[in-house]
């Protein structure tokens, strides 16, 4: 078995890197501002400020 | 420790101890003479120590189930002070190599104190005993507040703290003995790092366990980064520490990798130690104990989340930047070095996400000491990523490089911001967990907080001199086209440089015993009326009605 050149690689590496990148980040901003999570997001970070009661039984 | 476990719990306790004594015992036979005869010992000791505990209170009685309404602190209170010990080792041998460099016959002629074996000492101190015992004990801390769940068992969380510390003792009393596989950062060798994969499986599964009881709907963004932490250092630790040992009764190995291969894993491996250790994980501790102390929540939650995935996805391109003008392909330099720029945005939202965080309650930065400590931090953050992104711009590495300009850099980091951040939270949390109205002495913690800022200010400004002094002196030519400088030239510009840089380090250590005292003397208090916020829910409920 011939193992692939490094050419091919790093052409592999440069197109489909690029590629996922851009998608994982789409993603990522599409999630974030999606208006429906707006309100789990408000939640989170409030119900942080009054923790210390214990866990819910 | 033993008597909050269930029966149970106790006797895989005594199980997995006698197992690791066995473990000790055959390495200790097996190595005789060679270091791993050594740590052979330790392992057995560390073992029978622990069935010695786990006998002791065997047969006390078992906790009662009202246990499972309150959250499981002791294995944070005992990470914070293994940390806090940690720290007092680790930046003690630091100051020590700093006056070495400056006064090189403080070696005494041993082989154990010189340079080479006390600067991973200093190293592995500091950021895996220090910042790794300050992670794990935040982590069980931020885990549970935010699930509002309690650990999902009382065996785990020890299991991971005393092998982590144990993982820490053998790779500094390695250094002693000369044990190393010159990969920095990564100095254990193979027995040291195969028992720290077992450490970190069984933390990762405690942390998922935990979650998985979680009653919030939402996993909190500090739950991210701490995941972030530990996933992403198992994956840079087993890869980088790919090894066959010369044999099963020594501690030599040698590295799977050779040449530049083996020089771009170990980069990969040291940036993203940076980056997931150093960063990740601290970044956990900045989003929950940044707005609980300041009593706001966090500025932007979507800001987080585009900062969380920003940094893990751009950090770990970018370890190439440590081996401009080497060997390396020239296009994994440039690619280091777009992705260090590019990590610029998502390290601003987070510094910045902070500071607006406190946009509006900069009176309480000015009184709280512990805030102040937060904030400080946040500010370092933010500098140290801008400096970071700037040196690995390949020119500007050119000058910086090798100089003491990079060791500024790593202290603005670690110094400003790690350190700051891990004692804003210990500030926070010991009065909380030992339940005592406030810490010993409010003037001890900003005497704390000065003697840390002036000794990092004073470290940093002198290495930056002493850095770009060096590097302009390493390319000044003559007219005659050779250089105008000999190497020793150099050594003597920069020793008034290392001695500031020795006396700021001292400055930094003497805070971080006072801040040890004063927890100590916190601790010996007598516990002080359960503040309000900390009641259960049903004692709260009925005072309410009351």
């Amino acid at each position: 078995m011939t193992s692939p050149s490094h050419e091919t690689l790093t052409l592999f590496a440069q197109s489909w890197g690029l590629f996922y990148l851009i998608v994982l980040s789409l993603g990522v901003l599409v999630y974030t501002f999606w208006p429906k999570n707006r309100a789990r997001f408000d939640r989170a970070k409030n119900s942080i400020m009054n923790d210390e009661n214990g866990p819910w039984a | 420790m033993v008597s909050t476990m269930t029966a149970n719990e106790r006797q895989a306790a005594l199980v997995i101890s006698i197992l690791a004594a066995i473990v000790g015992l055959a390495m200790a036979a097996a190595g005789r003479h060679d270091p791993l005869g050594v740590h052979g010992a330790m392992v057995l000791l560390t073992g029978l120590m622990c069935a010695f505990w786990v006998i002791r209170d065997y047969y006390k009685p078992e906790p009662p189930a009202t246990r499972l309404a309150a959250y499981y602190d002791e294995p944070i209170k005992a990470g914070i002070l293994l940390a806090l010990l940690w720290a007092a080792i680790g930046m003690f041998f630091g100051d020590w190599v700093a006056w070495l460099l400056a006064y090189p016959e403080m070696t005494f002629d041993a082989a154990w104190s010189s340079f080479g074996r006390m600067r991973p000492i200093h190293t592995t101190g500091v950021i895996f005993g220090f910042g790794g015992n300050a992670l794990i004990a935040t982590s069980f801390h931020v885990m549970q507040r935010t699930s509002r769940a309690r650990l999902a068992d009382q065996f785990t969380p020890w299991f991971v703290l005393v092998g982590y510390n144990l993982f820490c003792a053998m790779a500094v009393s390695g250094y002693l003995m000369g044990v190393t596989q010159s990969k920095e950062y990564a100095e254990p060798e193979w027995y040291a790092d195969i028992w720290l994969v077992v450490v970190w499986i069984a933390y990762f599964a405690l942390y998922l366990r935990t979650l998985a009881r979680r009653r919030e709907p939402h996993i909190y963004v500090a739950n991210w980064y701490y995941l972030a932490f530990i996933l992403v250092v198992a994956m840079l630790h087993i890869v980088n520490n790919l090894a066959l040992p010369v044999s099963w009764a020594g501690a030599k190995s040698y590295s799977l990798f050779s040449g530049v291969q083996d020089a771009m894993v170990q980069w990969w491996y040291g940036h993203n130690a940076v980056a997931f250790f150093l960063t990740a994980g601290f970044l956990g501790m900045l989003y929950y104990y940044l707005p609980k102390r300041a009593g706001r929540p966090i500025y932007s939650y979507r800001m987080s989340i585009v900062g969380f995935w920003g940094i893990t996805f751009f950090y770990v391109w970018v370890g190439s930047h440590h081996l401009h003008y080497t060997a390396l392909p020239q296009w994994v330099q440039t690619l280091g070095m777009t992705f260090s720029v590019m990590l610029l945005i998502p390290s601003w939202i987070a510094a910045a996400n902070a500071l607006l965080t406190l946009n509006g309650a900069w009176h309480k930065v000015r009184d709280d000491a512990t805030l102040r400590f937060m904030m400080v931090a946040a500010v370092f953050y933010g500098l140290s990523t801008f400096e970071g992104s700037f040196l690995a711009i390949r020119p500007v590495n050119s000058l910086s490089h090798y100089t003491d300009w990079t060791v500024a850099h790593v202290h603005a980091g670690t110094l400003g911001w790690n350190s700051m951040i891990i004692f804003g939270a210990i500030y926070y949390l010991v009065p909380q967990l030992w339940k005592r109205a406030h810490m010993y002495s409010p003037a001890l913690v900003e005497f704390h907080f000065w003697s840390a800022i002036a000794g990092t200010f004073i470290y940093v400004f002198a290495m930056w001199n002493s850095g770009i002094t060096q590097g302009l002196m390493w390319r000044a030519y003559n007219p005659n086209g050779t250089l105008a400088y000999s190497f020793l030239d150099t050594v003597i510009a920069m020793h008034p440089y290392y001695i500031a840089r020795a006396f700021g380090g001292l400055l930094f250590l003497i805070g971080t015993l006072a801040g040890i005292y004063n927890v100590w003397r916190t601790i010996q208090a007598a516990p002080a009326r359960t503040p309000q916020s900390d009641q259960p829910i049903l004692a709260v409920a009925q005072q309410a009605g009351s």
